[in-house]
C-alpha cells in the first residue's frame, strides 16, 4: 500500500545516545503477538518506558516532558538484532518519520525504509554535536531536506550531505510501494524463470 | 492500487547473470544467477529460490495480499512451519494463549488458502524454521533463501545466500517471489588449523564476534573459509552461519564440499537419481574462485579459540570461560558508556573472574543448537551426573526430528536420568515469547544466539555459550569450563 510521502520535515527532537540498541529493546518479543501491523507504538522501548509493574520510568526520554518531536536520534548501530518489522512499525506508530543514527543495522534500514520511515545515516562527528546541542536545549529544531539530501540543526548549523539510494529516495518522495511495483513487473519476473532455470 | 506509480522506475540492466566475470566468489555467482533486472541506483531485483514462513511475521503479509486482491505467486516455493511462539509442552492441547493461538491459526489458514505447504503443530517435520528446512532437504547449496527472521543467515552454511527480511519483503517474495535488494560487500572469514578439546564451532563464532564486534561486519555478506570450516560437520557450520549475523553481516555463507552433500543426501526433499547427479554437477561449481577478490578478509587461528562466554548484554561481549570481564580501559566492544549499561544490567563488576558465577537456568536449543550433534554434546558431559538441584533447565529439540532421534539413540534416557526433562521443539527461551521465560535478575546459560536485556524475559542476564558449557553449568549450577569435567 502506498505510504504517507516524505520530503522535508522540521522538528525537536528525541536523543537516545545508547549504542547498539537492538530490537528486542525496541519491542519486547512478548508484544509481536499480533496479526496486524497497527497498535505497536503503545509498547515502543516497553522495558525501558515501564517497569515490571506497569509504571512508568521517569528517567526515559520517552517519558521525559522535555523532549519530544518526530526525529528520533538514536547511538551507533541502531536497529540491531531481529528481523521483526514491528520495530519500524513500533516507531513509526508512536509518531516517528524520521530516525538519525550513525549507523544501522541493515534488515532494519529496508524496514524503515519500506514503511515510509527515513533512517538517515550521519557522521559520528555530526551525531556527537546533534546529541549535544539537544542536551544543552531540548527545543532545538533540526530540518530534513529529502529531495536536496541535507540534514541541518536550526537556526545556524551547517547542513550536512547524507547518502540514500536513489531508488529509496524515489519510493519515500513519493509514496512508492515496492510490492505494487514487483506485482507490475511479474511477466518479466517469469520470463527470467523460463530462461533462467 | 497507485500501479501508475510503479512505472516510474527504469530498469538499467537485465538478466546480469549474462555479464561474466572471470573470478568470481561463491555469493557473486549466485547472486548474479538471480538478478531478474537492475533499477537505478543498483538496487536489484532478486529472484527468491527458497522462503520460509513462520506464524509471527508472515500474517500481515498475507492480510497486505488481501488488501491488494492478489495471490501467492509460487505457492510451491514457500514453506511454513510454526515455531516461535509454541509451547514446549502439551503442543496436542490447544495454545492458552489467545494471541499466540490466532497467529497459528491465521498461519495454517494462509496456508491452506493459497497452498503452501505446511508442517503445524503435532506434524512429524515441524520444528524451528532454521532447523527443519536443511534437515529436510529443502534447503540446497546455490539457492537465494529468505525468511522473516534474520538467523535465515543458518542456511548459508549449505552454500546458499540467505538472509532474514521483514514483513514487507515478505509480502514481495508472495507477491512475486523476488525482492528488492542492493548489493552488500564481500568479506571472507579465514579459520586455519585445529581447535583444542572441548572447543565447539559455537566457541568459534563467539570468539570471532568478540573480535569482529557486534557491528563490525555490517553492509558485508562473509564467507567462511579455511581448514577449521572444512574440517567442521554441517550442524557445526549451521552454528556459525546463524550468528554471522550478530556481527551486523547480512549473512553468512560456506562453500558446499563432499560433507555437504554426503549431508544432503537421502533428505526427504534432497534431489533424487538423475536429478541429484545434475544437481551435484551444478554445485560443485559453486565455490570461490582462485584469486577471486573480496573487499575486506580477516583471518583466525582455531587454536586460539577457548571455550567462550558472554557477559554483557550483546553477542559480541563475550571471553573465554577461564577468563574476566575487562577493564573500563581495555573494552574495544563500544562505548564505556554501554560497557557499564551492560554491567549494570547483568550485575558483573569490571574485571571480575567468569568461572564460578552461579547460574540458575540453563537452555539448550534454539537454531544455533538444537540440533542432533548438539544434543549429543551435552549428553556426553551429563551422563552418569546429576543435574544441579539450584538449576532449572529447558532442554528443546529443534525439530520433531531431533526430538525422535534423541529418544532413538538413547539420548532422551541419559537426559532424564541425570534430572533433565526433554521438552518439545519451538523457539522457546531463544526469545521467549512462550512461557519459558527466565525470571527477573536470574542467570541464564543459554547455547542461543542473543543475550540482549530482556531477551530471555523482562530482567533476564543472558550468558551465551555451547553446548558443553552449558551442560557443565548445568551439573555445577555455576559456570563451570566444560574441559575439566
Ligand atoms: S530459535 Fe531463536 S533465533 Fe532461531 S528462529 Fe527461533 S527465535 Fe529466531
Amino acid at each position: 500500500m502506498p505510504t504517507e510521502k516524505l520530503s522535508t520535515i522540521t522538528s525537536t527532537c528525541v536523543p537516545l545516545p545508547s549504542e547498539n540498541v537492538d530490537t528486542d529493546q525496541i519491542i519486547p518479543a512478548r508484544y509481536l503477538k499480533s496479526i496486524s501491523r497497527k497498535g505497536f507504538g503503545r509498547n515502543l522501548f516497553r522495558d525501558w518506558r515501564y517497569d515490571n509493574e506497569g509504571k512508568i520510568k521517569k528517567d526515559f526520554v520517552l517519558n521525559d516532558s522535555r523532549y519530544s518531536g518526530s526525529i528520533l536520534v538514536a547511538g551507533k548501530n541502531f536497529g540491531t538484532g531481529s528481523s521483526r518489522e514491528h520495530a519500524a512499525w513500533a516507531i513509526k506508530d508512536y509518531g516517528f518519520r524520521v530516525v538519525v543514527s550513525s549507523a544501522f543495522a541493515d534488515i532494519f534500514c529496508n524496514n524503515a525504509l519500506n514503511n515510509g520511515l527515513l533512517a538517515l545515516e550521519v557522521t559520528e562527528k555530526f551525531l556527537e554535536d546533534l546529541f549535544e546541542r539537544i542536551s544543552r536545549d531540548p527545543s532545538t529544531e533540526v530540518r530534513v531536506d529529502l529531495k536536496e539530501q541535507y540534514i541541518s540543526v536550526l537556526p545556524v548549523g551547517v547542513p550536512e550531505k547524507f547518502e540514500i539510494s536513489p531508488f529509496r529516495k524515489e519510493c519515500l518522495l513519493n509514496g512508492y510501494d515496492n510490492v505494487d511495483y514487483l506485482l507490475s513487473i511479474r511477466d518479466k519476473i517469469a520470463e527470467y524463470e523460463n530462461f533462467s532455470r | 492500487m497507485a500501479l501508475t506509480s510503479v512505472t516510474y522506475y527504469s530498469i538499467l540492466f537485465n538478466n546480469s547473470n549474462t555479464i561474466k566475470l572471470s573470478k568470481k566468489t561463491i555469493f557473486d555467482k549466485i547472486w548474479d544467477n538471480h538478478v531478474v533486472c537492475t533499477l537505478k541506483g543498483g538496487t536489484d531485483v532478486l529472484y527468491i529460490d527458497r522462503h520460509y514462513i513462520h506464524e509471527v511475521t508472515s500474517p500481515q503479509a498475507f492480510e497486505g495480499l488481501r488488501l491488494r486482491g492478489t495471490g501467492v505467486f509460487r505457492p510451491g516455493r514457500t514453506t511454513a512451519t510454526a515455531d516461535h511462539n509454541v509451547p514446549t509442552k502439551d503442543q496436542h492441547l490447544p495454545l492458552k494463549d489467545k494471541l499466540g493461538r490466532e497467529q497459528l491459526e491465521k498461519l495454517e489458514e494462509n496456508c491452506l488458502e493459497h497452498g503452501i505447504m505446511h508442517f503445524g503443530l503435532n506434524t512429524p517435520y515441524n520444528g524451528i524454521v532454521h532447523v527443519i528446512g536443511p534437515e529436510l532437504g529443502i534447503t540446497r547449496p546455490g539457492m537465494t533463501i529468505v525468511c522473516g527472521d534474520s538467523h535465515t543467515s543458518t542456511h548459508g552454511a549449505f552454500g546458499t545466500i540467505a538472509f532474514g527480511i521483514g514483513t514487507s519483503e515478505v509480502e514481495m517474495v508472495l507477491a512475486s517471489q523476488a525482492i528488492l535488494q542492493n548489493r552488500p560487500g564481500k568479506m571472507r572469514i579465514n579459520v586455519e588449523g585445529i581447535p583444542g578439546e572441548g572447543v565447539t564451532a559455537k566457541d568459534m563464532i563467539l570468539h570471532i564476534i568478540s573480535k569482529v564486534s557486534t557491528n563490525g561486519a555490517s553492509g558485508y555478506f562473509v564467507e567462511f573459509a579455511g581448514s577449521a570450516i572444512e574440517n567442521l560437520s554441517m550442524e557445526s557450520r549451521m552454528a556459525i552461519c546463524n550468528m554471522s549475523i550478530e556481527m551486523g553481516a547480512r549473512g553468512g555463507i560456506v562453500a558446499p564440499d563432499e560433507v555437504t552433500f554426503a549431508y544432503m543426501k537421502g533428505r526427504p526433499y534432497a534431489p533424487k537419481g538423475k536429478d541429484w547427479d545434475s544437481a551435484l554437477e551444478f554445485w560443485k561449481s559453486l565455490p570461490t574462485d582462485n584469486d577471486a577478490e573480496f573487499d575486506m578478509e580477516l583471518f583466525f587461528k582455531a587454536k586460539d579459540v577457548q571455550p567462550m562466554v558472554t557477559w554483557g548484554t550483546n553477542p559480541g561481549m563475550g571471553t573465554e570461560i577461564t577468563g574476566k570481564i575487562p577493564l573500563e580501559r581495555k573494552i574495544d566492544c563500544g562505548s564505556i558508556a554501554s560497557f557499564r549499561k551492560a554491567l549494570e544490567y547483568m550485575n558483573f563488576s569490571p574485571g571480575e573472574k567468569l568461572e564460578g558465577k552461579e547460574i540458575d537456568y540453563v537452555f539448550l536449543g534454539s537454531c544455533t543448537n538444537g540440533r542432533m550433534e548438539d544434543f549429543r554434546a551435552f549428553a556426553s558431559l551429563v551422563k552418569g551426573r546429576r543435574k544441579s538441584d539450584r538449576v532449572t533447565a529447558w532442554i528443546v529439540p529443534g525439530s520433531k526430528q531431533v526430538e525422535k532421534q534423541c529418544r532413538e539413540e538413547g539420548i532422551t534416557a541419559i537426559l532424564e536420568e541425570a534430572g533433565f526433562e526433554m521438552r518439545q521443539p519451538g523457539c522457546s527461551a531463544c526469545l521467549a515469547m512462550n512461557d519459558d521465560k527466565v525470571p527477573e535478575g536470574k542467570y541464564a546459560i543459554a547455547t542461543s544466539n542473543r543475550n540482549f536485556e530482556g531477551r530471555q524475559g523482562p530482567g533476564s542476564r543472558t550468558i551465551l555459550g555451547s553446548p558443553l558449557t552449558a551442560a557443565a553449568a548445568a551439573i555445577t549450577g555455576k559456570l563451570t569450563d566444560p574441559r575439566k569435567i
